[in-house]
């Protein structure tokens, strides 16, 4: 096995061994795993996602309708996904609901998370039931919405003094905001444990003395709260926008893209150019604008917060 | 100290409770009631009399089926992960090497990468592998995507392993590999059940590649199951809304048994 590799046999380490120190550095190196172990985990990863990364920038400059084998078309799938409309339009829909999910859930999930580290009575139990959207999945969730919202037996029909004709789905400002609704209801929960487990680890000294400078709640959560959650309005931030960018099971199920492309995001349009429309080219064009995005994205999150703040949000959490 | 009553936060949180209770109690109680009474009385008022219909009818549309495929995926996927990360993390945290700190980093670059950007590639490859429309096909993409995470949550647990442990299996002369069984691997259980739960949630609620990578009903998994009763059958809601409870029985009772560790592999999913 790769532990031979990487350690003498332990018989013929014995005698030299008296005679050293314990902190000696061979010693210490002796005793370490070599890379090999990495090397499983690493061949498989590099198999199942490194080299789909690679084949997706190759193809992006190739033909393939998912029959026959790939040729080489240069820049011309790119020209196409620049001159079409409706993947510019895209680009901004995508903007337009990833923005809208951070303006929602950010001052909600904040509120809620820092209301869900206090000691009020009822707490616990309303706190559970605040966090059940999260153990359904994101289909579930939608096809839930979906038929909650049904255009002839669902909510909406039932109350037409307030949705009009009973179909959000008709209109594109309202099918914009039943997606925006129905993210903001799925995800809050997650971020509002990001925000009770940082609350959690506010210092309550600062509030006791703030007590005794006659500061009133609001000023307490506006010059001691929100400045000690900095860092975790910015890592919840960017998982927003980085979930904001490859939304995708919530367009399919519930609008389709519709009505008409209106609200056709990349991540759907991607799809239906390669499953629906057989242009594996231009998809692979949309997927590698995804991915830089994503890319940009995260390598913000790695440098801003980095996952040993993530950790520490963590801690306190119940 | 005592503190006056906060109303403003009082009456927030009960809108709130509203606003996501309320789809909840829609949803169980379509599920106990007939169509008839279901778009006779509309989705908000309290079912005439109980049935379980609903439940049973998902059975009878496939929904067995569905459940038992979506197990040996999260099973198998659990499996790979279990089998793959501990090494990893322990050649991350311990070894030396620069090689694997350059593999560190290639799994932190790992975590950029959304499953959606890599979806056509993956066709092809599972497609050319002749895994397409097997569950193989799917199992391998989802362990795959649930390394890089499943890495960084184990190594950060075994860095936490104090190293005096370490200096002192030293000592007796231990091999890197009797470390990693004996003190390693019980240390670090803590974080061995965050990324179990991780890679099942993962693999339990995983819908792109079981769409774009199955096609048949003998490869169909839960959530995909899901779609298609929607587009099959989108009038018959409580139906409908039955199959989605079912579907979220399993995560629920972890919830029930294992909240931590539910709460740490849920806090590893970023959001999606």
């Amino acid at each position: 096995m790769t532990t031979q590799l990487t350690s003498a046999p332990p018989t013929a380490e014995a005698p030299r061994k008296a005679r050293r120190r314990p902190e000696d550095s061979y010693a210490a190196h002796g005793t370490r795993p070599g890379f090999l172990w990495a090397l499983p985990a690493t061949l498989f990863f590099t198999l199942f996602a490194i080299a789909p990364l690679i084949m997706v920038a190759v193809l992006s400059f190739m033909s393939w309708d998912g029959l026959g084998s790939p040729e080489f078309v240069g820049t011309d799938n790119w020209k196409r996904i620049l001159d079409d409309p409706v993947m510019i339009r895209s680009i901004w829909l995508t903007l337009l609901l990833t923005a809208l999910g951070v303006v929602l859930q950010t001052p909600l999930s904040i509120v809620i998370g820092v209301w869900a580290a206090g000691h009020q009575r009822n707490r616990a139990v309303l706190s559970a039931i605040y966090f059940i959207p999260l153990l359904l999945s994101a289909t579930a969730v939608s096809v839930l919405w979906r038929a909650l919202l049904d255009p002839n037996f669902g909510i909406p029909a039932r109350m037409t003094w307030l949705f009009g004709d009973g179909n959000l789905f008709g209109e594109q400002a309202s099918a914009i905001g039943v997606l925006a609704f129905v993210s903001t209801w799925q995800y809050t929960p997650f971020h509002t444990l990001i925000y009770q487990g940082a609350a959690r680890a506010i210092p309550p000294v600062l509030y006791q003395a703030a007590e005794i400078d006659g500061a009133g709640r609001f000023r307490q959560f506006f010059h001691i709260t929100l400045p000690q959650l900095r860092n975790s309005i910015v890592t919840s931030m960017i998982l927003m926008i980085v979930g904001g960018l490859t939304t995708f099971e919530t367009v399919l199920i519930l609008t389709q893209g519709g009505p008409g492309t209106d609200t056709t995001i990349s991540a759907y349009y991607m799809y239906q150019k390669a499953f629906k429309g057989f242009d594996f080219g231009a998809g692979s064009a949309i997927a590698l604008c995804l991915v830089i995005a994503a890319t940009v994205v995260s390598l913000i999150v790695v440098r801003v917060s980095g996952y040993d703040k993530m950790r520490s949000d963590m801690e306190g959490v119940s | 100290m005592r503190r006056r009553p906060n109303y403003l936060a009082g009456a927030g949180s009960i809108v709130w409770l509203v606003v996501v209770g309320l789809p909840l109690y829609v949803m169980l109680a379509a599920t106990l009631r007939t169509r008839e009474d279901y778009a006779g009385k509309g989705p908000v008022s309290f079912p005439d009399h109980f049935t379980l219909d609903n439940y049973t009818g998902a059975f009878d549309s496939g929904f067995g089926r569905y459940f038992l495929n979506t197990i040996i995926v999260t099973v198998c996927v659990v499996g790979v992960v279990l089998l793959l990360v501990p090494p990893l993390a322990y050649a991350i945290v311990r070894s030396r090497s620069r090689i694997a700190s350059q593999i560190f980093r290639l799994f932190l670059l790992g975590l950029a990468i959304p499953a959606q950007a890599v979806i056509v590639p993956m066709f092809y490859l599972i497609s050319e592998a002749g895994l397409y429309d097997n569950l193989l096909g799917v199992i391998l993409p989802t362990a795959a995507f649930c390394l890089p995470m499943s890495a960084l949550i184990l190594s950060g647990a075994m860095r936490d392993i104090s190293p005096e442990l370490f200096e002192a299996m030293t000592m007796d002369g231990a091999s890197p590999r009797r470390m990693f069984f004996q003190l390693v691997v019980p240390l670090s259980r803590g974080g061995l059940s965050t990324i179990v739960v991780f890679s099942a949630l993962q693999a339990w609620n995983g819908f792109l590649f079981p769409l774009v990578l199955t096609q048949s009903e003998e490869t169909k998994v839960i959530t995909l199951g899901l779609y298609n009763f929607q587009t099959a059958h989108g009038i018959d809601i409580p139906g409908l809304l039955g199959a989605v409870t079912l579907s979220m029985v399993p995560v629920l009772l972890v919830y029930l048994f294992a909240r931590r560790a539910l709460v740490q592999g849920l806090m590893g999913m970023g959001g999606k």
